[in-house]
């Protein structure tokens, strides 16, 4: 399993991301994930619950969108989802075919809430 | 307040295999890192290649294993500069692990560097190291149903070596069936059928290696 130094990398970026917004907690990491990826959400959360105490995205929920495979076919142009369909393709029955999706790996966006004591005019 | 973020979660590993690839570039070594399940036959493969290269290049190889020095005793039964790298416990090897193994070598001396990756279809497919080439080994008797299974190492690397064709007559393992569907997959690929046990196909497999080294001679 890598899902640990994936993680981690995971918590490093988030907590630059969220260290330059001037946040002081992060709330939502979304990932997207790829069906293709060796990625497997359940182990992300694992290391994930285990290594981010202590940091800005302690308690942050993670939201994993999980992108199917998709597969354009080189003979007659269809897109058809991997899943089910052994990579021949539905129409035509030619066997192979160009990725489209499936293959993403990356953190979409974060959502975080800044420093109240940071933000002018937000005091209560 | 919702955070765009532009960065890749491998964007890390990624550089520092760019830096490893431009340190190779400009020594003219040409590094193949080759993937395979375990038992497949990559440290048999190496060896192979070891014997048809004496004499006409200068190869070193590099071992990932999780644990044990087996296979680097082996090649290095064979003369050739080798460098154990054990990833203790991690199923991949990594650009940073490269590099501290790359440190290790005598680099104004090689031509071409073998990289033995842990044994594993799913994990060293992410980790970029600063390879020139990437090659995964099918063997016979894992059945030819591994492209289904697992995609991603056939849609990344530049060959596919079918090894111990040996055991066709006795295993089922439909070679026209499989050479189609990778095809299909990644149609730029190279497909060489070898048997490690016989020195079928050897031959081929090494001047498609060689072929690659000459491509990525230093002008
Ligand atoms: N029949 C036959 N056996 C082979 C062939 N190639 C390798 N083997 C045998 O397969 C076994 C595993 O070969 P290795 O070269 O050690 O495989 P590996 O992929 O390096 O294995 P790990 O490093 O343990 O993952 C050995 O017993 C080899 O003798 C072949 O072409 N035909
Ligand atoms: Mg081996
Ligand atoms: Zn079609």
């Amino acid at each position: 399993m890598h899902e640990l130094s994936i993680t981690q990398n995971i918590l490093n970026i988030v907590g630059d991301y969220a260290g330059r917004a001037v946040a002081q907690k992060v709330t939502v990491i979304h990932l997207v994930v790829g069906e293709l990826t060796g990625f497997v959400d359940d182990s992300i959360q694992f290391y994930f619950d285990m290594l981010s105490p202590g940091t800005m995205a302690e308690g942050a929920r993670l939201e994993i969108q999980r992108i199917p495979a998709e597969v354009r076919c080189r003979s007659c142009g269809a897109i058809f989802a991997l899943e089910g369909y052994k990579w021949t393709c539905p129409l035509c029955g030619e066997v192979g075919g160009d990725v489209q999706r499936g293959r993403e790996f990356r953190i979409d966006s974060i959502e975080v809430v800044q420093g109240a004591d940071l933000t002018p005019g937000r005091e209560p | 307040m919702k955070v765009s973020v532009v960065q890749g979660i491998l964007s890390a590993n990624d550089q520092l295999a760019a830096q490893n690839r431009d340190q190779l570039d400009q020594l003219g070594i040409c590094v193949v890192n080759v993937m395979a399940s375990p038992g497949s036959g990559k440290t048999s493969l190496i060896l192979r290649t070891l014997d048809q290269l004496a004499g006409r290049m200068r190869v070193a190889v590099i071992e990932g294993d999780i644990a044990s020095t087996v296979d680097a005793d082996k090649v290095a039964t064979r003369g050739v500069p080798v460098v154990q790298i054990n990833t203790g416990g991690q199923c991949h090897l990594d650009a940073p692990m490269l590099r501290n193994a790359l440190a290790q070598l005598p680099l104004d001396q090689l031509d071409l560097i073998f990289v033995e990756n842990v044994g594993n279809l799913i994990c060293p497919v992410d980790f970029r190291l600063g390879e020139d080439v990437n090659v995964v080994i099918a063997s016979v008797p894992e059945g030819d149903d591994k492209p289904y299974k697992y995609p991603g190492i056939f849609l990344a690397v530049d060959a596919v070596v079918i090894n111990k064709v040996d055991l066709l007559p006795y295993v089922h393992f439909d070679v026209a069936a499989f050479r189609r569907l990778v095809t299909g997959m990644n149609p730029g690929l190279q497909i060489l059928e070898v048997s490690c046990e016989t020195g079928q196909g050897i031959a081929e497999w090494v001047a498609w290696i060689v072929e690659q080294r000459e491509k990525r001679r230093r002008p």
